[in-house]
């Protein structure tokens, strides 16, 4: 694997007051690899996240997000990075079509781009017939497969997706990863959250927060031969047992 | 430029596809102004009255007739004594008496002077004063026809004038309470529900992680609430003019002016309400209570200011809406100029000013 670091965090720490939500927090992410960022709720993750994607600013520590720096260059970091909420984030009274050229105009598309990348997103999606339709029409399933598309439709160097799978079948999510894994094998980093454990199985490496901290960082199967486990699952209950605080 | 026109396009969509809302937002201010044009008046019609004629000569006969022919009154019934009027008033039915002195015409060519009284029903003092204004201008009207073929003047009554409103007309009071109701309501509740609403679904989130910078996101929320309130305006002004008959005496590029000054302070507030609420209802019960009812109460709209409490009358300074509406009134109804309302003005534009500051910095902190 191309060992190119896209993400360094160096003791990265957010404090509200006397607590601390995130705990001087290190690591790298490469290039391509899909990294799954796991904690239970109230770990920090979202908070973290937060941090590193320039919408909050850290208390202390240092991160480069594609190489730009959190604190001074927030405006670099957005530009080069997708993002996807847990909540929905397309708008739901406008068509896909609209979508598209909402978000693609938002990211400095050319208008043509925004025309022919629109096209074969559409296309690649199935969606030919649904183009003109309102996105509060379409299944669940479908309307998340379309917000990544859109998230990535800028060819960010990194996509940040903070639960993107809630709430979605067993069948959908599978697609849904697969497309992730379309997109790391482009060059678009993967930063995911997730609760599924099974989707944990499928990133490349695994974090997963504790506290604030992070405990464990490997790859699933070093995971589980470190704390000798079967799953994910195992080796997450494991360590988020010891948890002081929760929601 | 180009991220502002995408967005602008945007947020005309969402106003375009939500149809109620829509009509709302363009239909709100014609019924307004209809009904407090036409159906609320403080205008009183065809209220029974009873005379009482110790006289009864030609000239009584002519101001009965007068008042006979008003549309104002009808005359209920004629009275022959003095102890009957009270009788007339117990039985509810009649709101004003009038009683003419024994001898009128004589004590009126030969005095110059003549006397008639005016009893009202005050259990509701508006409408008794109203009545009694109506009734004096009748008199009036038929003093001056006397005086006009008399070199000596003839005094019937004490003068009453009713000043830049002689119909006494609802719509004088209407037209502007409604302009600055109305225009409040769809800049500053509808901009604050925009923007919150964009927060309850979550994607504000996706707009902040976006180069979009947060200002032009807002700004985009602005201008299509700031081009229908001008669409709104257009229409309350043809509707006053060509509908209600209320005529712009004063200059309407000032009166555009005070008006996009007022639609700013406005906006301002909107996007003020919007940095301290997070769901649509929150941001609607604010603007509903926070903004309408100090507009409907306090803006001197409905009641007189010059009545209120002390207190009341300090908070009322706070309201931007009673600025608007005497600067309106200043330039509709009176017709003066900016020399007379500069004050008003600068005081709307403080507002704004503020507004936007406490927004500004309360936007950044939620950063």
């Amino acid at each position: 694997m191309n060992k190119e670091i896209v993400i360094k965090t160096d003791k990265l720490t957010k404090r509200f007051g006397d607590f601390i939500a995130v705990n001087e927090i290190s690591f790298e992410v490469y290039k391509g690899e899909i990294f799954g960022f796991l904690g239970a709720n109230g770990a920090g993750k979202t908070t973290a996240m937060k941090m590193l994607i320039g919408i909050s600013k850290p208390s202390s520590g240092n991160a480069a997000i594609a190489g730009y720096d959190v604190y001074k260059q927030t405006e670099l970091i957005k530009r080069n990075i997708g993002y996807m909420s847990q909540k929905f984030s397309l708008y739901e009274d406008l068509t896909i079509k609209e979508n598209i050229q909402l978000f693609g105009g938002i990211y400095g598309l050319s208008d043509d781009q925004i025309k022919t990348k629109g096209e074969s997103l559409i296309e690649k999606l199935g969606l030919q017939d649904e183009a003109d339709k309102l996105v509060v029409s379409l299944p669940l399933g479908w309307k998340q497969k379309l917000a990544f598309s859109i998230a990535i439709l800028h060819q960010p160097k990194i996509v940040f997706l903070d639960e993107p799978t809630g709430g979605v079948d067993p069948i959908t999510r599978r697609q849904f990863w697969d497309m992730i894994y379309e997109a790391a094998d482009n060059g678009i980093t993967v930063f995911v959250t997730t609760h599924y454990m099974d989707e944990a199985e499928y990133c490349h490496r695994v974090s997963i927060m504790v506290d604030g901290v992070i405990q464990a960082l490997d790859s699933p199967e070093g995971l589980k031969m470190r704390y000798n486990a079967q799953s994910m699952e195992e080796v997450f209950l494991m360590l988020a047992r010891g948890a002081k605080r929760s929601d | 430029m180009k991220q502002l026109l995408i967005f602008i396009r945007k947020e005309f969509r969402h106003i375009l596809r939500d149809y109620r809302s829509m009509l709302v937002l363009l239909g709100l201010p014609i019924v307004q102004l209809l009904i407090f044009g036409f159906a609320i008046t403080n205008e009183t019609r065809n209220s029974s009255i009873a005379i009482l004629d110790n006289a009864k000569d030609e000239t009584t006969q002519k101001i009965i007739t007068k008042f006979e022919n008003s549309r104002y009154f009808d005359i209920d019934r004629t009275l022959t004594t003095n102890e009957q009027i009270e009788a007339a008033f117990k039985s509810g039915k009649i709101k004003l008496a009038i009683v003419f002195q024994s001898n009128f015409q004589n004590e009126l060519a030969h005095a110059n002077k003549a006397q008639i009284q005016l009893i009202a029903d005050a259990t509701d003092p508006n409408q008794a004063t109203t009545l009694v204004n109506y009734a004096s201008s009748i008199i009036m009207d038929y003093q001056n026809e006397l005086n006009e073929t008399n070199k000596l003047p003839y005094t019937i009554k004490t003068e009453t004038r009713m000043l830049y409103n002689p119909q006494l007309k609802g719509a004088y009071t209407s037209v502007p309470g409604v302009m600055g109701m109305i225009l409040l309501l769809i800049s500053a509740m509808m901009t604050s529900i925009a923007i919150v609403k964009e927060k309850e679904l979550g994607t504000m989130e996706i707009l902040l992680v976006s180069p979009m910078k947060p200002w032009l996101v807002i700004l985009s929320k602005a201008i299509p609430y700031f081009i229908i309130s001008l669409i709104n305006v257009a229409t309350i002004l043809i509707l006053s003019v060509f509908i209600l008959g209320l005529p712009i005496q004063g200059s309407l590029t000032l009166l555009i002016l005070a008006t996009v000054i007022y639609i700013f302070c406005a906006l301002s507030l909107g996007l003020l309400i919007s940095t301290i609420t997070e769901t649509q209802q929150e941001a609607m019960l604010i603007s509903l209570l926070g903004l309408m009812m100090p507009v409907v109460m306090l803006s001197g709209y409905a009641f007189p200011i010059a009545n209120m409490p002390f207190v009341l009358q300090a908070l009322s300074n706070v309201v931007p809406a009673k600025w608007y509406i005497v600067i309106v009134k200043g330039i509709m109804i009176k017709g003066i100029g900016i020399s007379q309302i500069w004050k008003e003005l600068l005081i709307l534009l403080v507002m704004t000013v503020l507004f936007l500051t406490i927004s500004i910095k309360r936007f950044k902190i939620r950063l």
